[in-house]
């Protein structure tokens, strides 16, 4: 796959999609133990449940992990310039995570050439569970 | 409700070693098959000087800190209380295994919605390279649900 060129993109483009598998207590102990995010929360039941909450549920970071995979699988990381993330419903055990991307904006700074683009995370349902911007340099 | 003398609380810089094996890690857990991110030919011949640290990494990196624990506990904050509401990164340079990445943490903002039933914490975070290279930039929201 060749890198996508500046003059070749267009707003309202839509060239990123990315579908996770449903997301499992092992992909949450595995996220907590890379990650470093050690937050009983995502990972021990029991302390889910003294908190108040049904069940473990997903770090905010994993969903914005696949944000970032789904950027870099278009873009090569070193266009990537700036990147961020709201985390706007928490993403639970069984749930999927898509990911679409679409070119919001075509700009120059300096001597780039960007193009921001708009992210979505969604479960398998479109229910949102995050939404953010990255911003990455074009040729 | 957190007391507003915290907006300005630095934690010290703390420096973190970025490993081989913890990206190799991190690239399994989020289910990265690019080999650039584990295989380091691939990632040297993508002008890499060792694996690159996926774009959100530098986060995870800068938990290792203990920053967010460190600044949850002097607020008073209960660890069950609280979401992680935004994060975002600017990118100056490469984070790659073998590099040696010191965070300083400092609290930006603290308020509060919902008459109080949320509170909002920023956090500002820089991480510098082993040469004081300014690699990038972390901006942290947590909420806490009252």
């Amino acid at each position: 796959m060749g890198q996508p060129k500046f003059a070749d993109v267009a707003v309202g483009d839509q060239p990123i999609r990315l579908e996770t598998d449903p997301i499992s207590r092992t992909t949450l102990a595995l996220y907590g133990g890379a990650s470093g995010d050690h937050n009983p929360m995502h990972i021990d039941i029991d302390y889910a449940k003294a908190a108040g909450e049904s069940d473990v549920f997903a770090h905010g970071m994993l969903a914005m992990a696949y944000l970032g995979r789904a950027v870099t699988s278009w873009v090569p990381q070193s266009a990537l310039r700036s990147f961020n993330t709201r985390f706007t419903a928490i993403t639970r055990v069984g749930e999927k995570i898509v990911v679409v991307g679409k070119v919001a904006e075509k700009m120059e700074a300096g001597s780039e050439k960007l193009v921001r683009l708009d992210l979505a995370a969604t479960n398998e349902k479109g229910e949102s569970k995050a939404a953010g911007e990255a911003v990455v340099a074009l040729s | 409700m957190i007391d507003k003398k915290h907006i300005g609380r630095t934690t010290p810089p703390q420096t973190v070693d970025v490993e081989k094996g913890r990206l190799k890690f991190f690239a399994k857990a989020i289910g990265e098959t690019d080999p650039v991110y584990t295989d380091e030919a691939v990632a040297a011949a993508a002008g890499y000087k060792s694996l690159p640290a996926p774009p959100t990494f530098a986060f995870c990196l800068e938990m290792e800190t203990n920053s967010l624990w460190d600044n949850i506990a002097a607020m008073g904050v209960p660890v069950g209380k609280i979401l992680h509401g935004s994060q975002s990164f600017k990118y100056h340079a490469p984070i790659c295994a073998g590099d040696r990445v010191t965070f300083q943490t400092t609290i930006s903002k603290i308020y509060d919605k919902k008459g109080g039933a949320l509170e909002f914490i920023h956090e500002d975070t820089t991480a510098k390279n082993q040469e004081g290279v300014l690699v990038a930039e972390l901006e942290r929201v947590i909420v806490v649900r009252n």
